[in-house]
């Protein structure tokens, strides 16, 4: 039976395939072979180190070296040297950046500091049914150190100390609105958790909920100790069905251990938790509208001032924060407000989730400190763009959110960056658009979701986000004129400045900012009436190409709607104001005559 | 304050009890991932296989659920971790591969193909470093 002493890890990713990392491992394999080693040393392909700028990579455990760049020519050196003799190669071995010292074992390598996972510290490690693990992960210590050690001013402290803001996407410093809540005066008030999490393609939340409740009650009950709260609810989607499920199963658990409910820990002090659930409604992730939800009216936003923090739920003060927010909360107590400062940005402290989606090889959540760019998120973690595609643009903050293109690759991302750039942050939905994406589809693509999602109660957006989807969509079917571009950019601010949420002020961003960054395409669509990513159906024109076309007929037995003429052994021609536009012709066609135009 | 402290004491006292009949570290330790991502990519059937099958093949393994990896495009993920050693991470487990993973991984410690190489910082290494 083979007992293998170590194992040389060849990463089989995308990007090191593309860098001759098949030819490296079956040259390792052989030489292997050659020397013997086979029952000690075990050669084996792995998933994408998320390193594909330096591949192939080379990995060798028990030691943990780190081969960057390895060729084919190198295996046989990698065996003898190294695995034979033991002695690293240091030609190979990867170089930091900063003081150009060789890295010989991979876990004091600058990359892995790239995620820093502290709000999704417990998913993926814990059974998050069961609340032993996350107490032994220090869980409920931040709570018992709270309520035993210090006063809610204190916890206010530290927590306006350490620089947190709102996940949620507003970024405002959490610490500032416990303070706030904190000193309003009334018998009762409320801490809630949002858990409304509507952004198309984010499910950050959803899956902090389902790795680790614990964290989020911890959290709510340290919030309603700093504000004077002892009722807590969760506003959460009932088509998050396991989500509620864990949270539920958490909440019977902190209740049965007195971490939830008349006495906590001894101290006297009463706090319990409640579900509310949402319908997916997506302006019901807006506070006020939130709060009118869980009163059991309809879920519309109000004005604010006054804010939930001095008039929420049933007019009472109310702390709303976000899943992710929470869950920050219990590290800060723990490891103290500095060590969270020291992570991230002057302004945005700390880490931000990701769900990276879309054209992307590594589709998943990433957790990165505030201030890392885009181009290491897209190409170091999320193992760049599939099948090697080129890059256009990133959607960040969902429908309220707007594209950021190549040039902004290279700029941090925090909360202010990201404004400045014309988006904004979001919850952290991160979607990947490639060459074949239409910016002004996409832009269509949003609108139309605001335009279901928008509550009505205002006419700007109830009303002008609808007309900016009519011209979008004129646009889109190559009707579209120049005076139609500068409309919607006029539009756009209309309702940016009149209408009364977050969801209708934001709501023209998408249109916005693929207007401003990707003009020639907007200009493409309405003088040309081209659409570059063959995207857009109706701007695109099937043609025949008379020298490649033998007059099979294939196509024009195939056509569903008579479209194309022509004799047997003649040149076809399709009529294009019959073509429909399947793409049949080019799909049967074997000598390469149809062609898109 | 004493009561809580006692309530503490008394979480540790079980904590420690708990680790210890277990005793996890001379045990096959299995994480399933179990998020909306891995049971819509069946992570549910790779948790009943690993441990009907673990039971029938007489190894000793605990076998657990936990939350999102956040290796969504590689669902089901697994993560394994043999007695002494670092854990490793498995993506696009089905059956066949779980069973791979045990003749091969779990009983000879030979590796199976499909690795997910870890690329992140725990907050106990970033603890330790400062």
């Amino acid at each position: 039976m083979a007992k293998y002493k170590m194992h040389l890890l060849v990463c089989g990713g995308t990007g090191c395939h593309a860098s001759e990392s098949e030819s490296l491992l079956s040259h390792l394999k052989a030489i292997v072979t050659d020397k013997g080693l086979e029952n000690e040393v075990q050669v084996i392909a792995t998933g994408c180190f998320g390193f594909c700028e330096k591949g192939p990579i080379v990995k060798i455990m028990p030691d943990n070296t780190f081969y960057t760049q390895v060729t084919p020519a190198d295996a046989l050196e990698i065996i003898e040297e190294h695995v034979i003799k033991g002695r690293k190669i240091n030609r190979l071995l990867y170089i930091d950046p900063e003081n150009k010292v060789h890295i010989a074992d991979s876990k004091h390598m600058g990359f892995y500091k790239k995620q820093i996972r502290i709000a999704l510290r417990n998913c993926g490690f814990i059974d998050p049914e069961n609340i032993d693990e996350y107490i032994s992960r220090d869980g409920y210590e931040a709570l018992a150190k709270s309520l035993t050690e210090m006063t809610p001013q204190q916890v206010i402290e530290i927590m306006k100390k350490s620089g947190l803001r709102g996940r949620g996407g507003g970024g405002f410093p959490t610490g500032l609105k416990w303070e706030i809540t904190s000193k309003s005066v009334a018998d009762v008030k409320y801490v809630v958790c949002n858990a409304d999490e509507g952004d198309p393609g984010a499910f950050m939340d959803r899956s902090i909920l389902e790795g680790d409740p614990h964290s989020v009650i911890e959290a709510m009950v340290i919030c309603g100790y700093c504000i004077g709260a002892s009722n807590g609810l969760v506003y959460i989607r009932a088509e998050y069905p396991l989500a509620i499920d864990r949270l539920k199963t958490a909440i019977a658990q902190a209740r049965n251990y007195g971490l939830l409910g008349d006495d906590i820990l001894g101290t006297g002090f009463a706090f319990d938790i409640e579900l509310r659930y949402g319908a997916g409604a997506f302006v019901c992730g807006e506070e006020t509208a939130l709060i009118h939800s869980m009163e059991g009216l309809r879920g519309e936003p109000t004005m604010k001032p006054p804010f939930p923090s001095v008039s929420g739920y049933y007019g009472k003060p109310t702390n709303v924060n976000n899943v992710e927010t929470f869950a920050n909360v219990p590290v800060i107590i723990n490891k103290g407000a500095d060590w969270f400062a020291s992570i991230g940005t002057e302004k945005s402290k700390g880490t931000k989730v990701f769900a990276l989606a879309g054209k992307i090889n590594n589709v998943g959540l990433i957790e990165v400190p505030m201030g890392t760019t885009l181009r290491e998120v897209i190409y170091e973690i999320g193992g760049g763009i599939k099948d090697g595609k080129k890059f256009k643009a990133v959607q960040t903050g969902g429908p309220s959110g707007g594209c950021l293109t190549e040039k902004h690759l290279d700029s941090p991302i925090d909360y202010d960056n990201l404004i400045a750039a014309g988006s904004m942050m979001g919850s952290g939905g991160m979607i990947v658009l490639d060459e074949d994406d239409c910016m002004v589809s996409i832009a269509k693509f949003y609108l139309d979701f605001t335009v279901e999602e928008s509550c009505g109660k205002c006419s700007p957006c109830r009303i002008g986000n609808k007309r900016l989807y009519e011209i979008l969509d004129k646009l889109t079917k190559g009707n579209g004129t120049r005076e139609d571009i500068d409309k919607l950019r006029n539009l756009s601010h209309v309702i940016k400045d009149t209408s009364l949420c977050g969801l209708g002020q934001t709501s023209p961003n998408p249109v916005l900012s693929t207007i401003d960054n990707f003009w020639e395409e907007y200009i493409e669509h309405v003088t040309d009436k081209k659409c570059r990513s063959g995207q857009c159906k109706a701007l695109l024109q099937y043609v025949i190409d008379p020298d490649n076309c033998v007059g099979c007929t294939a196509c024009a037995r195939n056509c569903p709607v008579n479209a194309i003429a022509g004799e047997r052994k003649g040149i076809h021609v399709i009529d294009q104001s019959t073509c429909i536009k399947c793409g049949a012709c080019l799909e049967k066609c074997k000598f390469n005559a149809v062609f898109i135009k | 304050m004493a009561d809580l402290r006692k309530i503490k004491d008394d979480l540790r006292v079980k904590m420690s009890l708990r680790e210890n009949s277990n005793n996890p570290e001379s045990l096959v330790q299995i994480k399933v991932a179990m998020a909306t991502c891995g049971i819509a990519s069946g992570a549910k059937q790779v948790m009943d296989f690993f441990i009907e099958e673990l039971e029938k093949r007489n190894i000793q393994a605990v076998v657990t659920q936990t939350g999102c990896m956040g290796y969504c495009f590689a669902e089901p993920t697994v993560e394994i971790t043999l007695p002494g050693q670092s854990p490793v991470v498995y993506g696009y487990v089905d059956t066949k591969k779980a069973d791979d993973i045990i003749e091969k991984y779990i009983k000879n410690g030979e590796l199976v193909e499909g690795i997910i190489p870890v690329n992140y910082e725990t907050i106990e290494n970033n603890k330790e470093e400062k």
